[in-house]
């Protein structure tokens, strides 16, 4: 052996002992990651899955380690984000927008072993599972205020995408809006962004132009409720974060994404070896969908009545989706005292019968 | 459908808002350019000046104030762009888009305390007389100072580039700096000079945003607007009458495709959500196919007085 090879044997040898001291380090530390669609100052949907973010810290401390990466467009590339998180040696990656569902499909199939967890789809995997909320249920609490609040009886829709959570809110608003006043009409606009704080609070005024006096938001960010107060007389909800920094008005309730608990469940499983993808999609009950606290400038028997709506949604008591419920072209599709299945609802692509306007494909 | 709903005293008015923010950034942007120098960094400059302006405006409870904050912030942003690429002739590509990046997590970093704050609003400006006139009077004479500044800043800068001879300078170093250079004008001054402006025109155009369009700070708020300020350049041709049209025409489908969805059209949503773009690209396409560019013969180009 010469001088040579004994140098390369030897800066081989400590490259691996380095490598196997990286890999031990890795060992006791489990990587969790995650890809947000915004940024998490959004003020609503990143920021609370950042929360998760923080309460698994909080956990587990010394015992994890995360990574997040924020405003990754949807589409291909999430698909580099997600790679890019998984070769960085992360065990668990949390995906947290509809639109990262094919990307993570893929991803997962190259990372046999990195788990995925991915919010709000529907495509499955032996390392990849999903998970949601069943934000339906508070729209129903959403509507139901609504309808009684509205003096114009004109209800303005910020919808994101025509994805089936974005319809299931619509109709469920709907429905109960309908239920509290039957004079309502609802106004759509569709986005077609997640996160765009000019174009929410452009559409809330366009809205507001037409006669809208309450405003209803599935997209992240609080320009619309900005929009609402600079308007006066219009009603806000915030969207899955309190948004309490506009109450009691416009913000007069809210719909909470609450991921924490799911997060630290999730973690500990991965933990102690007993992850297995599954299907999660849990509401009120269990405390994923919050509630925000009703303020002041909703009557008090709307708000008696919005809280007995919550307790028995909560308690499984009643559906938001019962029939007898018709499609939009007015075919049956709930009978009388029927409830919606999930599939359906997972799949939704219509309307219920009274609403206006095409879904966009 | 019932279109009967859609006001257009509001929807003008609504459009003169939309618009104003790409405005104030393209008519700087198109100073700059006209000097010869492309700054790809109109985003980021946007952003810190949305966010400084937002936090001045909250600390003094001044929108004015806050403007001129904005303005300033983003200049001196700017003039790190303006001493990379003109002194150190860094590549102006690479540096503008570097600009935009620094920009957007600069802003990210100084506006963490202000999220979910509330600005001063800016009040509306009472015009005697005009704004009394019935339907012209809410529609154009009711609105916030800077929408009357950024009209009246587009006229200044026309006014300039065509009649001054200081505006024949900048464009002439725009056009050949060797050839201005040899004339004796300072080439890297008077870049440096447009390259400030651009910076505080920007700058009140993110102000606008987080202070009256929007108003509130959010992260990463200015979403590409930025860019579309570049795009109405190249739109405009280079030409500040032009860039008015460019930044109303913008901002007009795109708020009046959200009021056609609210009023209930019947047009397919997919078609009206493009449209802004589609209307952007598709002038640019027969501006490029008319063979007309007008874009300044020096531009992006790095100049050095040795060479």
């Amino acid at each position: 052996m010469n001088r040579r090879t004994l140098l390369s044997t030897a800066a081989a040898l400590s490259l691996i002992s380095a490598t196997g001291a990286l890999a031990a380090s890795h060992g006791d530390k489990l990587k969790v990651g995650f890809i947000y669609v915004g940024p998490i100052g959004d003020g609503g949907w990143t920021f609370e899955h950042d929360k998760g973010r923080l309460a698994v810290e909080a956990e587990f401390g010394d015992k994890v380690e995360t990574v997040y990466q924020e405003s990754v467009p949807e589409g291909a590339d999430a698909e580099r984000a997600i790679t890019q998180m998984a070769l960085s040696g992360a065990n668990l990656i949390f995906t947290t927008s509809f639109g990262y569902m094919d990307p993570t499909i893929n991803v997962a199939a190259k990372f046999p072993d990195v788990k995925f967890e991915h919010a709000t789809g529907f495509k499955r995997a032996d390392n990849v599972g999903v998970y949601s909320a069943r934000f339906y249920e508070g729209r129903a609490i959403q509507g139901h205020i609504a309808g009684k609040m509205t003096k114009t009886n004109k209800i303005g829709y910020i919808a994101s995408f025509p994805i089936p959570e974005v319809i299931r809110g619509i109709n469920s608003a709907y429905i109960h809006a309908k239920k509290a006043n039957p004079a309502v009409e609802f106004s759509v606009i569709w986005a077609y962004t997640w996160f765009d704080p000019a174009k929410e609070s452009d559409a809330a005024r366009a809205l507001i132009e037409n006669g809208a006096d309450v405003i209803l938001q599935h997209t992240d960010s609080t320009a619309p409720q900005a929009a609402a107060q600079e308007a006066g007389n219009v009603i806000t909800f915030g969207q899955a974060s309190d948004m309490s920094e506009y109450a009691p008005m416009p913000r007069v309730s809210s719909i909470i994404d609450n991921w924490s608990p799911y997060y630290i469940a999730r973690v500990q499983a991965v933990m102690d070896g007993t992850w297995a993808s599954d299907d999660t999609w849990d509401g009120i009950g269990s405390g994923m969908v919050g509630i925000g606290e009703i303020s002041d400038a909703v009557p008090a028997d709307v708000k008696a009545e919005a809280l007995a709506l919550k307790d028995s949604i909560a308690s499984g008591d009643y559906h938001p989706f019962t029939g007898p419920l018709n499609k939009q072209d007015g075919s049956v599709w709930l009978a009388e005292g029927e409830t919606a299945p999930d599939g359906d609802l997972l799949g939704l692509n219509f309307y219920v019968e009274g609403l206006t306007g095409d879904i966009p494909n | 459908m019932d279109l009967s709903s859609i006001n257009p005293i509001l929807l003008i008015a609504s459009i003169m808002i939309s618009a104003t923010p790409i405005l104030l950034a393209a008519i700087g942007e198109m100073v700059v350019e006209k000097a010869g120098v492309l700054n790809l960094g109109v985003e980021g400059m946007m952003i810190t000046g949305a966010v400084v302006g937002f936090a001045t405006a909250v600390s003094t409870g001044s929108p004015t104030l806050g403007f001129a904050a904005a303005a300033l912030a983003s200049a001196v942003l700017s003039l790190s762009f303006g001493v990379l690429t003109q002194m150190l002739l860094s590549n102006q590509v690479a540096t503008g888009l570097g600009l935009t990046l620094v920009g957007l997590g600069l802003s990210a970093l100084i506006g963490k305390p202000y999220e979910g704050m509330k600005s001063p609003t800016m009040s509306k400006l009472d015009i005697p007389i005009l704004g009394d006139i019935p339907v012209l009077g809410p529609m154009l004479f009711s609105h916030d100072p800077m929408v009357y500044f950024s009209l009246f800043l587009v006229l200044a800068v026309w006014g300039f580039l065509k009649f001054t001879r200081a505006g024949l300078i900048l464009r002439a170093v725009g056009e050949s700096h060797d050839a201005a250079h040899a004339l004796g004008y300072k080439v890297i001054r008077i870049r440096m000079m447009a390259i400030f402006f651009g910076g505080a025109c920007a700058g009140l155009g993110g102000a606008y945003l987080s202070l009256v369009r929007v108003p509130q700070w959010t992260e990463g708020m200015t979403a590409g607007a930025g860019w579309i300020a570049l795009a109405i350049v190249v739109f405009a041709s280079w030409r500040a009458e032009r860039i008015l049209i460019g930044a109303y025409l913008f901002g007009g489908v795109t708020v009046l495709q959200l009021n056609l969805q609210a009023a209930g059209a019947r047009v397919p949503v997919e078609i009206l959500s493009m449209s802004p773009y589609l209307i952007t690209i598709l002038v640019l396409v027969i501006i490029s196919a008319r063979g007309a560019h007008g874009a300044p013969a020096s531009l992006g180009r790095p100049f050095h007085a040795s060479r």
